[in-house]
């Protein structure tokens, strides 16, 4: 039997993800564009008139929309990836059965799940690009170069979630699993990640518990670039701490999928 | 031959009620995790957030932050609460489990049926803002014994959310729509005095504001968990009480078009 390259067989399935996107992009525009500038509405134009711009407090940022900002974006690519690997995957594991009819042709399963990451990927370039687009007449961004780096970290957050969610996301046998994970797991990172509010504010242990989130991590990196108060090395460790997670969530999107469908 | 007697209206409920009960008995986890939802809003927004602003004046009294967005929070989880009960699962009842559709063919009517959905929704959204109630009173947020009348206030919020989607929810074909209802739930929700007072808007803007049910629902709770009622007040609890009357009159005639034709 012919083997294909992985290659090969992710471009086989273009098809198919393009088919997809075209009929579901207009049920995502709510989510991804509008809801995002709502809450920079809200939280950083109009909350922000009610916090002095103090840079020492505000993790280098000069004002509250600025800060606020960069770590929304973030978040929002972690929820973007979430919703993208939880009712989806199961879906075609599970509902529509989509995977059983791709694993009967040549393609393999880390074929499958690579073509899947790469859509969620082409999602969150998406959002995440429109985003900071939409962002740029607010005069938040305080170099050229900065907003770049931090829309390639929006991104790694982004995918780091996609691959670990996906791989718990092939294990699962009941949704309800989804719902306990929005409410304890996803809904807290958003709201004590460093998003709102700089991660001193917990004191000092709850700081160190935010740090230890991967939300943070993304988040971190997306305001040091945005605000250009970059600390190299911190950067350093927020980048490889996120790789690391993408490079684990991948090989255990691969062990579960083909635990699910194959043996 | 037997004879059924058909149920009276008190006895529908129940009936009712019980029935929802036992299906929402094995999602306790769920159950629980609603509860969290408000807890975690107030303190990552009142108290993070919180260190960074000033503190505001409500009715002519400084407040401190979290004092001003917890009672906007108790207000919202009542409202969110109502609105996924009655837009999402009634959706769902409706049109593919078609189970209003069996409960007619027993001898409940449509008005038994409106009655006993958001009664149901009302009894889980109570068992949370008690709750929410009891941790705002532990983190010190209450200024007032009127804060007690701050649980009815919730509720008739939820009553008032749940009969009037409850009604739109009769008129929609796909889950595309409930985009809609995300796009009118989300400025509500931020824009409704929760996280700023209305000072923030050009005087046009609080106007239309303050026309909105959620606004009125907000500024009940704080004027009654700070203890400043006025008689605008009053304003807030006719205008859900009607709010809530008229979408109860409307969803019962939607449904009786809808499935007794």
């Amino acid at each position: 039997m012919a083997t294909l390259t992985l290659g090969e067989a992710v471009g086989r399935q273009y098809d198919y993800w393009w088919t997809v996107y075209k009929r579901t992009w207009k049920a995502s525009v709510v989510s991804s564009f509008v809801s995002p500038i709502f809450y920079v509405l809200a939280m950083g134009v109009l909350l922000g008139g009610f916090i002095a711009g103090d840079p020492d407090q505000l993790e280098g940022a000069t004002s509250y929309l600025a800060f606020v900002v960069p770590g929304l974006v973030a978040a929002h690519a972690m929820q973007t990836a979430v919703s993208e690997t939880t009712y989806p995957v199961m879906g075609m594991i599970k509902w529509q059965k989509i995977y059983d009819s791709m694993v009967a042709t040549p393609l393999r399963i880390r074929d499958i799940v690579a073509a899947h990451l790469l859509f969620v990927l082409f999602r969150l370039a998406t959002t995440c690009a429109v985003f900071m687009l939409a962002l740029a007449p607010f005069g938040v961004f305080e170099t050229w170069w900065g907003p770049l780096l931090a829309f390639l970290s929006q991104v790694l957050c982004g995918m780091a979630f996609a691959s670990l969610v996906y791989g718990w996301s092939a294990r699962l046998r009941s949704e309800a699993g989804f719902g306990v994970l929005f409410r304890l797991g996803i809904f807290p990172l958003f709201l004590f990640s460093g998003a709102f509010f700089p991660i001193a504010n917990l004191g000092e242990a709850g700081a160190w518990a935010a740090r230890l989130t991967p939300l943070w991590h993304g988040v971190n990196l997306s305001r040091m670039f945005c605000v250009d108060n970059v600390d190299w090395p911190l950067a350093l460790v927020n980048t490889a701490v996120l790789v690391a997670l993408l490079v684990v969530g991948w090989s255990w999107s691969v062990t579960g999928l083909t635990k699910r469908l194959v043996s | 031959m037997s004879t059924v007697t058909p149920l009276g209206p008190f006895q529908a409920l129940q009936v009712l009620v019980l029935r929802n009960y036992i299906t929402y008995r094995t999602e306790w986890k769920l159950f629980l995790t609603g509860f969290l939802e408000p807890v975690f809003y107030l303190f990552s927004i009142g108290i993070g957030v919180g260190q960074l602003v000033e503190g505001f004046e409500f009715n002519g009294e400084p407040i401190s932050y979290a004092a001003f967005v917890a009672p906007g929070m108790l207000a919202v989880s009542a409202f969110n609460g109502a609105l996924m009960d009655s837009t999402f699962n009634v959706f769902f009842k409706l049109k593919y489990d078609k189970l209003y559709d069996q409960m007619l063919a027993t001898p409940l009517t449509t008005a038994d049926i409106a009655r006993g959905e958001i009664t149901w929704g009302q009894l889980r959204g109570a068992s949370y803002s008690a709750a929410f109630l009891l941790v705002m009173w532990a983190m010190g947020l209450i200024g007032s014994w009127w804060a007690l009348l701050a649980l009815p206030a919730a509720l008739l919020i939820g009553f008032a959310f749940s009969a009037v989607c409850m009604a739109l929810t009769t008129w929609m074909k796909s889950w595309q729509d409930f985009d809609k209802i995300t796009l009118a739930q989300l400025p509500m929700f931020l824009f409704s005095a929760t996280f700023f007072p209305l000072t923030v808007f050009p005087t046009w803007l609080q106007w239309v504001v303050e026309v909105t049910p959620l606004y009125r629902g907000v500024v009940l709770c704080r004027e009654l968990t700070t203890g400043s009622i006025t008689w605008a007040s009053g304003v807030s609890v006719v205008y859900l009480v009607v709010m809530g009357l008229v979408g109860l009159a409307v969803v019962r005639r939607r449904l009786d078009s809808l499935l007794l034709t």
